[in-house]
């Protein structure tokens, strides 16, 4: 299958300042360089408790060219929302209001929130940048984090348990006009899918796969490769839902077993064969499921 | 123009008269009358502004926050547990120097559950950084609405406006409810020198180092003490205007009273007929009315009290395992002058989770405070059954 966007090209304007406090190798970091390239320059950015509240600097200084407000931990969705509104008292409808959360503020803490947002359709751009832990207090399991990863809370003698919330079908139920994934590893796709959310009014999602070389185990110098496997092993696909129904795959995977993305990184070190084999099992069920809804969907 | 109305819908149009841009609520008894108004009020056109239904008080708080933050105008209101949920946002909005006002209905806590009024819900918030100011009457609601937005903006502090459940909350009474053009004349629009702004991108709260932080906390320490002025001067200018004005307290009887007795809410109302009655007695019986409470006005405190016999503090609210919290307020105020002529000061607790306070309470509370010389416990509990 043909891409389904053309390459487009990757804005040479630069939004977010050299410096900033991420590790070397973050995959939020590079994230958000492309999300502001995509947005450019009329977006205020709303982030809460998370590696970006340090990415971004401390108190005087700014890592990003846009107005940042940080904010409580679970409340990137309403502190948008809230200033979406205002925006659009105050005759400033235009500008992008992007919130900008870990997965811990939007699959837990933050979930109500985003939740009630959806639901209202609130004009904002919510993004979730997942690094399937709890980063920034020191790699705690989230409900992002995948089937038998370690983590600090979920030590060798018991790794988690219970698969990775699937967050992309919670939003789809919304039903809200635009919900997408996307990855550093394929920033062309990246780029177009902000683009097009810039377009569209209401409640926009999108899902991030970020790589965070000290939470994943991984080489500081193997982030982007290391994402590259998570979409060719079909662990996390490249899609895009419009209004919870329309689906479609934007990046057409190599498909390589999962086990060559898993055997990479440290923190699936502990998986046995067995463990392989069932993950391996609910990956191609999942995209199975996906693969239905995008013929439903023609 | 003279209306009849609830004390909740006095506080809907205080905000309506201040020209609110962003409305976020969340319903709890006794409160939802206030943010059902406003959506009619929005709905029906007579009031300009976005009503973020939210899905929580949490929520309610952040979306003002996020308005306020982007300069608009924002308003909400709440109430007892819808509070306590709030708490960490109140200081998320102080801290940030946004003039958010909100209604705040007094309501006891759970559990068990109780919808009727107490004041524990808004005291507890004392330490948030957030003005407070407890109301009378309807009339004292629609009023300082408005003047909270004009204090709050001066000073770049959030203001909760207090009102008693039921007991004002769901009580007719006349209300002057005064002309747009008044209010504007009185009430500038919100602008604020430092908002959200993609031409001169800032970023606000973010991480702050021991360097920064403790001269960032002075400053709202000092704005809080500077409200203290911008409340006096912005009660007498509503006087000017609107021909009615508060205080910041209210002395009732006092100029020679040897006897006080204090409170804050509703149940001031009362304590000015147990005032007529002893003084009819011949007991020199005076009552100040605790209207704002933060900033707490420690100097008129002091001024007005130094040189009384005694003084009877009435709280209805606890703070479990110390004493009613307006008594400790008002200890505090008065120790550090050690000196002769230091009143003595006895605390009662009463009326809690809207149990009635009765004139012969009252007047078991003053009996109390003539018949002993000193305060034998820290509060007396009045109105307990055995
Ligand atoms: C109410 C509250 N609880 C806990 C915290 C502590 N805390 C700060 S960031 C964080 C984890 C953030 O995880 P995630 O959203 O996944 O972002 P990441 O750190 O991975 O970038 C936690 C638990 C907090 N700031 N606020
Ligand atoms: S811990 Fe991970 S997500 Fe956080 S800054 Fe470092 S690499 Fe990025």
């Amino acid at each position: 299958m043909e891409a389904v966007f053309p390459k487009p090209r990757i804005p040479e304007e630069e939004y977010i300042y050299p410096g900033h406090l991420a590790c070397p190798g973050c995959g939020a970091s590079l994230s958000m360089r492309y999300a502001l390239k995509a947005l450019g320059p009329k977006t205020m950015v709303v982030i809460p408790a998370c590696c970006w509240s340090i990415i971004a600097g401390p108190f005087p200084y700014s890592t990003l060219k846009v107005p940042i407000y940080h904010t409580a931990f679970e409340t990137a969705a309403s502190v948008s929302s809230g200033m979406a509104a205002a925006l659009d008292q105050l005759g400033q409808g235009d500008i992008t209001v992007m919130a900008w959360a870990g997965d811990g503020g939007t699959f837990d803490i933050g979930f109500q929130a985003l939740s009630g947002a959806a639901e209202r359709n609130d004009n904002i751009l919510y993004v979730c940048y997942d690094n399937e832990a709890y980063m920034n207090t020191g790699i705690q399991r989230s409900s992002a984090t995948p089937y038998g990863a370690w983590t600090t809370t979920t030590p060798e003698r018991h790794l988690k348990d219970r698969p990775k919330k699937n967050i992309m079908e919670i939003m789809a139920a919304h039903q809200i006009p635009y919900a997408a994934t996307a990855c550093v590893a394929y920033p062309e796709d990246m780029i177009q899918k902000f683009r097009k959310a810039k377009t569209i009014r209401g409640m926009r999602f999108i899902h991030l796969l970020s790589p965070c070389p000290p939470g994943w185990k991984i080489p500081d110098d193997q982030s982007i490769k290391v994402t590259r496997m998570a979409v060719n092993s079909k662990a996390f696909p490249l899609y895009e839902v419009e209004y919870g129904e329309k689906y479609r795959i934007t990046v057409e995977p190599r498909n390589i077993p999962v086990r060559d993305y898993l055997k990479v990184q440290g923190r699936f070190r502990n998986l046995t064969d067995d463990d392989i084999r069932n993950i391996q099992f609910s990956v191609n069920k999942n995209w199975d499921r996906l693969q239905k809804k995008v013929r439903y969907s023609e | 123009m003279k209306d009849v109305m609830l004390g909740n819908h006095a506080a809907s149009h205080g905000a309506r008269l201040s020209k609110v841009d962003v409305i976020a609520a969340y319903p709890i008894t006794p409160q939802t009358l206030i943010v059902e108004k406003l959506s009619e009020l929005c709905a029906d056109g007579d009031l300009n502004a976005k009503f973020i239904k939210v899905e929580s008080e949490h929520s309610a708080m952040a979306a003002c926050i996020g308005a306020e933050a982007a300069g608009a105008r924002s308003f909400t209101a709440t109430s007892s547990q819808g509070l306590a949920l709030m708490h960490e946002l109140l200081h998320w909005a102080s801290a940030a120097r946004l003039p958010i006002v909100m209604a705040e209905v007094n309501r006891a806590l759970a559990p068990g559950w109780s919808i009727w009024t107490e004041q524990t819900d808004s005291l507890a918030q004392r330490e948030t950084g957030w003005l407070q100011f407890y109301c009378e009457n309807n009339q004292e609601v629609l009023d300082t609405v408005i003047m909270a937005y004009r204090i709050a903006e001066q000073v770049l502090l959030p203001v909760m406006v207090v009102l008693d459940a039921f007991i004002l909350s769901h009580t007719n009474e006349i209300v002057d409810v005064p002309e747009q053009a008044m209010v504007d004349s009185y009430l500038p629009p919100y602008q604020p020198e430092f908002k959200m702004d993609v031409n001169n991108p800032h970023a606000f709260g973010g991480l702050v180092t021991p360097d920064n932080y403790m001269e960032m906390r002075y400053k709202i320490h000092q704005a809080m003490q500077r409200a203290k002025t911008v409340a006096v001067e912005a009660d007498q200018e509503f006087q000017e205007i609107f021909g009615r004005s508060y205080g910041v307290m209210e002395a009732y009887k006092l100029d020679d009273a040897e006897y006080v007795i204090m409170s804050a809410g509703a149940i001031t109302s009362m304590l000015r007929v147990i005032v007529d009655a002893y003084r009819e007695k011949g007991l020199k019986l005076g009552l100040l009315k605790i209207k704002m409470f933060r900033p707490f006005p420690t100097e008129i405190f002091k001024k007005l009290l130094a040189g009384r016999k005694k003084i009877g503090v009435l709280d209805r609210d606890i703070s479990f395992g110390a004493t009613g919290i307006f008594f400790q307020e008002i200890k505090a105020a008065l120790y550090p002058e050690k000196k002769n002529g230091v009143p003595a000061l006895f605390g009662y607790v009463m009326g809690l989770g809207g149990r009635d306070i009765t004139l012969s309470h009252l007047e078991q509370m003053v009996d109390h405070m003539m018949s002993h010389d000193e305060p034998e416990e820290d509060s007396v509990w009045i109105g307990l059954k055995k």
